[in-house]
């Protein structure tokens, strides 16, 4: 799934510099708490959390992936925005929940890979 | 084994925001250097971990990183509180996190147990009251 794709199906805004990449994302990672990402998600292309600080960036980088849904209806706070523009990381938020985001964007088709 | 470069980074507690500040230029470095891929992402990874841990549990400390040409060795050093039962701290899912680390993202007990997972040698010492290492090895063709 395109990431223009992501932001129609979760009814999202970016809230980054940089423009929507081409790249294909395989699979995706939700959860609040970043070990828990950085421990099952692996090869995955995007991250939803509700975590609004410049660690769910942090952790994007380390992990390669390319773009972070804030869910819940949060402004993503500045730091966080600095630093993922820095990066070139992907910020959008949605006001849909953590369940209601992972749900409509594996409806349209993105799964959840493999737990490593 | 010859050694390309040492890099040493001081990790403040005082600071949340900025955690993560290290394993970020030590990726770079291996970027600039040009190591595959995944050798990077578990570098990273598991340096990532061993330094929110220092930041959230050991009163901030030191990273010390020495790149080889086939892998790099991580040593996190901290002067913290220590960790009374280092088997019981490598379960998954053990945490002494309070609420308030929670809500800044961490105390999942998955740290230290991804750690190991990352790496290719995993040394992990620590004394109550003195405070803890990790040496962290990774090869690069592992
Ligand atoms: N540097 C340290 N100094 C003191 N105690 C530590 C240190 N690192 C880990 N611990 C102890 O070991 C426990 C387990 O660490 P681990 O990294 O696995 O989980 P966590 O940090 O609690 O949560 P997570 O890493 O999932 O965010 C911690 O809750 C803490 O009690
Ligand atoms: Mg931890």
């Amino acid at each position: 799934m395109k990431l223009d794709q992501v932001l129609e199906v979760l009814e999202a805004q970016i809230c980054t510099d940089a423009p929507l990449n081409d790249i294909e994302i395989l699979a995706a990672c939700g959860s609040d708490l970043m070990s828990d990402a950085l421990a099952f998600g692996e090869n995955k292309g995007l991250l939803l959390t509700g975590l609004n600080n410049p660690q769910c960036i942090r952790t994007a980088e380390m992990m390669d992936i390319h773009c972070v849904v804030l869910v819940r209806g949060k402004e993503p706070d500045d730091a966080l925005v600095t630093l993922a523009n820095e990066k070139e990381i992907v910020v959008m938020r949605t006001d849909f929940s953590m369940y209601t985001s992972c749900g409509r964007l594996y409806e349209a088709g993105l799964s959840g890979g493999d737990i490593s | 084994m010859s050694q390309v470069l040492t890099q040493k980074y001081v990790v403040g507690a005082d600071d949340f925001a900025a955690a993560g500040a290290a394993s970020a230029a030590v990726k770079k470095t291996l970027k600039q250097l040009n190591f595959p891929v995944d050798f990077i992402r578990r570098a990273s990874i598991a340096m990532y971990e061993g330094e929110i841990n220092m930041v959230i549990h050991g009163g901030g400390g030191v990273a010390s990183v020495e790149i080889y040409e086939d892998c790099v060795k991580i040593i996190l050093t901290d002067k913290g509180p220590g960790i009374p039962d280092i088997e019981q701290a490598m379960q998954e899912g053990y945490s002494t996190a309070t609420d308030s680390i929670r809500e800044l993202g961490f105390g999942a007990g998955m740290g230290l147990p991804n750690i190991k997972k990352q790496s290719d040698d995993f040394e992990i010492t620590s004394e109550v009251d003195k405070g803890t290492t990790l040496i962290i090895t990774i090869n690069s063709n592992s």
